[in-house]
């Protein structure tokens, strides 16, 4: 990753901050951990310029188009620039997803007419359905080192967010759980379903079960890709 | 044949190709797809390793003698299944055909099993295509790549009508075993291309066929494992997940390992290389030698021992191809860790 620029270092800063606000939707990381900002600067002129990379050519063409264009909103939002640019590079759909991005279009449009091909639906439940996952995930994460550390479902099934001990992980369960719409405050439920509703005890030791697999698959991806990235670039 | 520690293991590779992607095969004007997709290749490869890497020259066009080296003198291989994978929108004759593999096959009858394909987008005279190369190689499986770019259009789903028809056809003439592609690498733009809903209507849809879901779904894991646990003829397909990680993030393959032995029980499970991305050699020794950490986080995962191991690494596969195991690599039935039933889960 190279970081130049000639500009006041706040604001240079100030753009990767809100960089780390971006995250790949189904590694549930943020782009910035995961490396893919290639490039981040800010020019005398106010501008930023940030390049992002991804580990393949073929990486999914709908989660790209989702950093980019959260990239750009969230430098968007950094007081003190005067204009933001955002290139997805090294891409096979890097030519429509940036055009796209810049004229503020959406997914469908964006990919219309282009060589790389047709989109017929927008990601806004795409972007749902991996927050879902996420979620889940980070229930896995949250219960079960309290179940290791001796609480049984009963407890489990009993406990509000408040019962949890604060951790970076608890903390990104409530995040994901208010995006989704559902309640995150400390009386609100511990385990709930994607859909916000409480899980019983009964229902409970499947429902970790199917979360440990969801965070398994997590480790899994963010593995493979991160390797790929290492080998592409030489990281 | 694999021996170590006085245990035979026959090894079926069920999952291998014979490709060409050399720049000589790229088609104009797609140039820049298929140098992206064998560079894409080459960069999993790199997660093997390192004594096993190539030069991408190399790795874009081995040659036959390599394949049979690597495969079946050095890589332990038995019999080798080949996945034909057509991508005809980037390469002028094809990645690896039916033809291209078929090749090897006639040469080497006793050692190669072709699965041809088919592409339900290509209508009647896909579907002739489709029964004349069943005929000729007497396939009993056929690769589907339902991300595959076909013309405008960018993937399909198995539960397509005209996917159907080609599924229906497919159990008529015998070819039992359907491979269907759910993993990286390309991606049908907006449609998930790991989503395997239209496999699991598929199967409970044709309970005469086996579908072999390659890849296990990666990076949908957990969707795969959930939909394969409620169909009696779905299997993991096991290439990239121990090329991918077993030797790079061992950790992480115990895990997957873990859930698939849990979820999906280890007589559904096939080994497949994804030669020439991974040589079967070192996957096949170090699976042998792999236990399951004996790690806390790690307790509640099924263990899989000799008799696991020999059903992945060949006896599985034996069995959805009808291949005549030798007596002294068989197991006897029963033996071995148990399928995971509803109770089991329940109490997990």
């Amino acid at each position: 990753m190279t970081v130049t620029s000639d500009a006041p270092a706040a604001l240079v800063a100030g753009a990767w901050e809100a960089l780390r606000t971006v995250r790949d939707p189904e590694l549930d990381a943020d782009v910035v951990s995961l490396d893919f900002v290639a490039e981040c600067s800010v020019t005398e002129d106010g501008v930023a310029h940030v390049r992002l990379r991804l580990p393949t050519y073929f990486c999914a063409p709908n989660f790209a188009f989702l950093m980019v264009a959260d990239a750009w909103d969230a430098l968007s939002q950094v007081e003190g620039l005067s204009d933001v640019d955002v290139t997805l590079i090294d891409h096979f759909a890097s030519d429509a997803i940036n055009a796209g991005v810049a004229a503020r279009a959406g997914f469908v449009s964006s990919m219309a007419g282009t060589e790389v091909g047709e989109a017929v639906e927008e990601l806004h439940d795409l972007r749902r359905s991996f927050t879902e996952r996420a979620m889940m995930a980070g229930t896995d994460l949250v219960v079960r080192p309290m179940m290791r550390a001796g609480a049984t479902p009963e407890q489990v099934a009993g406990m509000t967010l408040a019962d949890a001990p604060d951790s970076d992980d608890l903390r990104r369960l409530r995040a994901r759980r208010r995006e989704l719409g559902i309640p995150a405050d400390d009386d609100a439920p511990l385990v709930v379903d994607p859909v916000g509703r409480t899980v019983g005890l009964e229902a409970l030791p499947l429902h970790l079960r199917k979360a440990r697999s969801y965070q398994v698959g997590v480790d899994a991806n963010t593995s493979i890709c991160k390797g790929q990235l290492a080998v592409r670039y030489g990281l | 044949m694999y021996e170590k520690d006085g245990e035979k293991y026959f090894i079926v590779d069920s999952h291998m190709h014979f490709w060409d992607a050399s720049p000589q095969n790229w088609v104009p004007g797609a140039e820049q797809y298929a140098k992206g997709w064998i560079e894409c290749f080459h960069a999993y490869q790199g997660l093997g390793p390192a004594d096993t890497h190539q030069p991408l020259e190399e790795f874009q066009h081995v040659s036959e003698e390599q394949l049979m080296r690597e495969e079946f003198e050095e890589g332990h291989v038995d019999v080798a299944i080949f996945q034909s994978t057509y991508l005809k929108e980037w390469y002028s004759n094809g990645f690896n055909t039916t033809e291209q593999n078929g090749y090897l096959a006639e040469k080497y009858p006793d050692k190669f099993i072709v699965n041809t394909r088919f592409d339900p987008r290509d209508g009647d005279a896909g579907m002739r295509e489709f029964e004349e190369n069943v005929r000729k190689y007497n396939a009993k499986g056929a690769k589907l790549y339902t991300a595959e770019w076909n013309g405008d259009s960018r993937g399909y789903k198995l539960t397509d009508p005209e996917a159907y028809r080609f599924l229906q056809r497919a159990e008529e003439l015998g070819v039992k075993n359907i491979h269907v592609h759910k993993g990286p690498t390309i991606w049908p733009l907006d449609k998930d291309a790991f989503d395997v809903s239209d496999v699991d209507h598929a199967a409970t849809d044709f309970q005469g066929l086996n579908f072999i879901v390659e890849h296990v779904g990666l990076p949908r894991i957990e969707d795969f494992c959930f939909m394969a646990t409620q169909e009696p003829n779905v299997y993991a397909g096991l290439s990239v997940v121990i090329g991918g990680l077993m030797h790079a993030r061992p950790k992480f393959f115990a895990k997957v390992m873990g859930e698939l032995l849990f979820w999906v029980g280890e007589d559904k499970m096939t080994f497949g290389s994804d030669y020439n991305i991974w040589t079967p050699k070192w996957q096949i020794e170090g699976l042998v030698d792999w236990t399951m950490p004996d790690d806390d986080q790690f307790a509640d995962y099924p263990r899989l021992d000799t008799n696991g191991k020999k059903k992945i690494l060949g006896l599985n596969a034996a069995k959805l191809y009808d291949i005549d195991v030798p007596a002294d690599c068989r197991i006897v039935e029963g033996e071995g860790a148990q399928l995971v039933d509803e109770r089991e889960v329940a109490q997990a």
